[in-house]
């Protein structure tokens, strides 16, 4: 992508730069400054998240279930976009990585036509970079989707995407990126024949759906808050989402006795199982570590 | 691949000049929100400023509070008040947040540039026979008017830089396309936005520059160049009107 | 309080980071912004320039910073580098306009008669200048650490772990007291900094406090 010959181009900010990566270059030294990743022993296994609480969680899943089978792990969680994460998992920054099948596939191979569960499984197995493998996939997912209110479905007679075609006055509220995404506006016009107005609502689309800013609101289908406010998700017929089953990407030289733990965890994890581990950081306010406890507990992973 | 040759090509493809999310609207939107915490914290700062700087009074307690205003993150206030107020008033709230991030800087800009006016000056008023009003409005105000032009020009510089951040409120602004950016890749559109705040910025700043020129009133101006002693501690209230996004 | 009861150890292990991700920059920022701010009070010419493009740099929003300084620079998105390095240009785009104006601050009449007994320049700045515009340096470090210990939560959206880590987390997850903690948090910790600051001058510069006394003493502007 970009690389440091554009350092010179930024002539205003270039000599002040220069002067704070020298130093910061210096103070690495720093004996406070924790041990970049590479130091750390071969066979402790670093683990990212997303910036995603439900996504930690399962990262919290592997953490402690690997720990349990007496490997050494480090949590690097939280590591925002896919944008900053890829590229750490690439250069082996990071070995184990909780993803989603649809939206990874379509990060690495936007043309993709796949949306079943299995097709998208196959062809994201196609398009792993070398050096990282995809693990099995889950049955448990957590994709986007389309919801409106009870009400609100009740009144216009929707039950899947295609019935929002002719209702007027449609404002899709979700991520400001959803604009762009090609199961966005776009997507809704060409595959469903559905006009919408778009609002970016991000991290607010479930309050901004129930106060009626927006009316139709794509909300991740892991999200308790579907359950707990009575929303009805339109179903998707014609395959406009890609199936986003969970799936561990890793490292390809992941130990097997590591792969094997893995498999078994995302085996034993089911789409109603993930949304209860949701609901239990959402709303019982666990922590990560607790819910991984006790579902690993539960799940024979633990003691 | 260059990116800001990229930027620049963002900046001037004319698909991103018309539509609902277009340049020349989140522009709008930016100033809208800039403008309006602006006054909001311009009409709170200014006559509390006044009155700490010609009574003397309360000045520990503004410092102390503005001090701890300043540290107040942002960030983490325009979630906090979403959540607490409610995403049908996350505008308010967001203006609000930024009130207090302007505030600081007016106050101190308000109140220093009573305080550095010569006392003598303000003993020659009163034994004129001015009423307090009149030494205010006529003496005050007017020698204190570039200190607090200075206070009210790094309060704006803030608020135009952090007014990006409401886009994770989902209220627009040349923030949305930096945030939309980022999922995206769209690192031309990021740098674009990116310049259009700072261009922003810099126009904000030449304009006050100018204002704080003119607002030195007519008398002063003349006699400046001699008065060695003043200069400096001006230029040092400046300097601790800088502070936080 | 239940939540911050149950969740003591993740809010001091992110005061403990915050702390630590927030004092290299304020010390670089003040290192880099001593020759910066000697040029701009030193050299007329300069000064416009110098002043005018550290004030450009604290306009660029930190979020695009955070965001565009990885692919400029060449160092991964994950590196503390990245806002570390963002950090420390806002605190020298801070940091420099006050070491100018310190300087200025100095009496020229003291500077003079430290030439007269003859001080190098190079010494005289040092023993003389430096020290004489230690209390406007101290205004302005201050603010600069209150900034850093501010904007390092806007790194969070980079990934980098703060107290700003609160703030998404808690939003997502509807939680008002977690968001509310990082808020109480971030401010302690800017608190702590500023108190330090203070004490630091305070040790260092004795002098201050006897001229604070003074009653003929010209009135003093807003340190915060």
């Amino acid at each position: 992508m970009f690389t440091a010959r554009n350092k010179g181009r930024f002539a205003m900010t270039a000599a002040v730069v220069g002067a704070s990566l020298a130093l910061a270059g210096c103070a690495s030294g720093d004996p406070l400054a924790p041990e970049p990743d590479t130091d750390a022993p071969a066979e402790t296994i670093v683990i990212g998240s997303q910036a995603y609480y439900s996504n930690e969680i399962i990262a919290e899943l592997y953490a402690q279930a690997l720990e349990a089978g007496g490997f050494e792990v480090e949590r690097n969680f939280q590591i925002g976009q896919r944008d900053a994460y890829i590229p750490a998992l690439e250069a082996g920054e990071v070995d184990l990585f909780p993803e989603y099948t649809g939206n990874l596939l379509q990060f690495w191979s936007p043309e993709t036509t796949a949306t079943q569960s299995d097709e998208v499984y196959a062809e994201l197995l196609t398009v792993v970079p070398e050096g990282l493998q995809a693990l099995d996939q889950s049955p448990a997912t957590d994709q986007d989707s389309y919801n409106v209110t009870a009400e609100f479905a009740e009144a216009n007679g929707l039950e899947t995407i295609a019935d929002l075609a002719g209702v007027e006055g449609l404002i899709l509220g979700g991520a400001p990126e959803l604009e762009e995404r090609p199961y966005g506006p776009s997507g809704l016009q060409s595959v469903y024949g559905v006009t919408v107005a778009f609002q970016a609502t991000g991290d607010t689309t479930v309050e901004s759906l129930l106060e009626g800013i927006v009316n139709v609101a794509n909300v991740f289908s892991a999200d308790p808050r579907i359950g707990q406010n009575g929303l009805v998700t339109l179903a998707d017929p014609e395959g406009l989402f890609l199936a986003s089953n969970v799936v561990p990407i890793a490292s390809a030289d992941l130990p097997q006795e590591a792969v094997d733990i893995i498999n078994a965890v995302s085996a034993a994890l089911t789409p109603e199982g993930l949304v209860a581990l949701n609901v239990q950081s959402t709303v019982d306010q666990l922590s990560s570590a607790e819910i991984a406890t006790q579902w690993l507990t539960e799940n024979g992973f633990l003691g | 691949m260059n990116l800001f040759v990229d930027a620049w090509l963002w900046l001037v493809d004319p698909v991103n000049w018309q539509g609902s999310g277009s340049i020349p609207v989140r522009i709008g939107e930016h100033l809208f929100y800039t403008g309006l915490a602006m006054l909001g914290a311009a009409l709170v700062a200014i006559p509390l400023g006044w009155l700490i700087g010609h009574t003397g009074r309360g000045r520990e307690l503004a410092v102390g509070i503005s001090g701890a205003a300043r540290a107040l993150p942002t960030f983490g206030l325009l979630f906090l008040f979403v959540m607490l107020i409610g995403v049908t008033l996350r505008g308010p709230s967001t203006v609000f947040v930024l009130m207090l991030l302007a505030i600081p800087p007016i106050l101190a800009g308000a109140y220093a540039g009573l305080e550095v006016i010569d006392r003598r000056t303000i003993d020659a008023a009163r034994s004129m026979g001015m009423t307090e009003w009149q030494i205010l409005w006529k003496v005050e105000v007017p020698l204190g008017l570039p200190l607090l032009i200075g206070g009210l020009r790094s309060a704006t510089l803030q608020v135009v830089a952090t007014v990006t951040l409401a886009a994770y409120v989902n209220l627009g602004g040349l923030g949305y396309d930096i945030v939309q950016g980022i999922q995206l890749r769209s690192y031309d559109q990021m740098l674009g936005a990116a310049i259009l705040v700072i261009l922003l910025a810099l126009l904000f700043d030449a304009l006050f520059a100018v204002l704080e020129r003119y607002a030195v009133p007519r008398g002063v101006r003349a006699g400046r160049d001699t008065d060695v002693r003043t200069t400096p501690t001006g230029r040092r209230a400046t300097a601790e009107l800088t502070a936080t996004t | 309080m239940t939540w911050v009861l149950n969740n003591l150890g993740l809010i001091i292990e992110l005061t403990l980071v915050h702390i630590r991700l927030s004092i290299l920059p304020i010390m670089l920022g003040f290192v880099i912004a001593i020759p910066l701010g000697w040029v701009a009070y030193r050299y007329r010419l300069t000064r416009g320039l110098i002043l005018t493009l550290v004030g450009l740099l604290y306009t660029i929003p930190s979020l695009a910073l955070f965001v565009i300084l990885p692919p400029l620079l060449g160092i991964g998105f994950l590196s503390e580098a990245n806002v570390l390095i963002a950090l420390t240009i806002y605190a020298v785009a801070i940091m420099a306009r006050s070491v100018a104006e310190a300087l200025q601050s100095v009496d020229p009449d003291v500077r003079q008669a430290a030439t007269a007994v003859g001080y190098s320049s190079w010494s005289r700045f040092w023993t003389v200048d430096f020290p004489l515009a230690g209390p406007v340096l101290l205004a302005g470090l201050r603010v600069v650490a209150v900034s850093t210990v501010s904007l390092l939560t806007v790194g969070i959206v980079v990934g980098v772990q703060s107290l700003g880590y609160l703030f998404t987390n808690g939003f997502q997850r509807g939680i008002v007291e977690e968001v509310l903690a990082g808020v109480v948090m971030t401010v302690i910790v800017a608190l702590l900094f500023d108190g330090a600051l203070v004490l630091l001058g305070r040790a260092l510069m004795p002098w201050t406090r006897a001229a604070r006394a003074l009653p003929a003493s010209p009135p003093r502007v807003a340190m915060a």
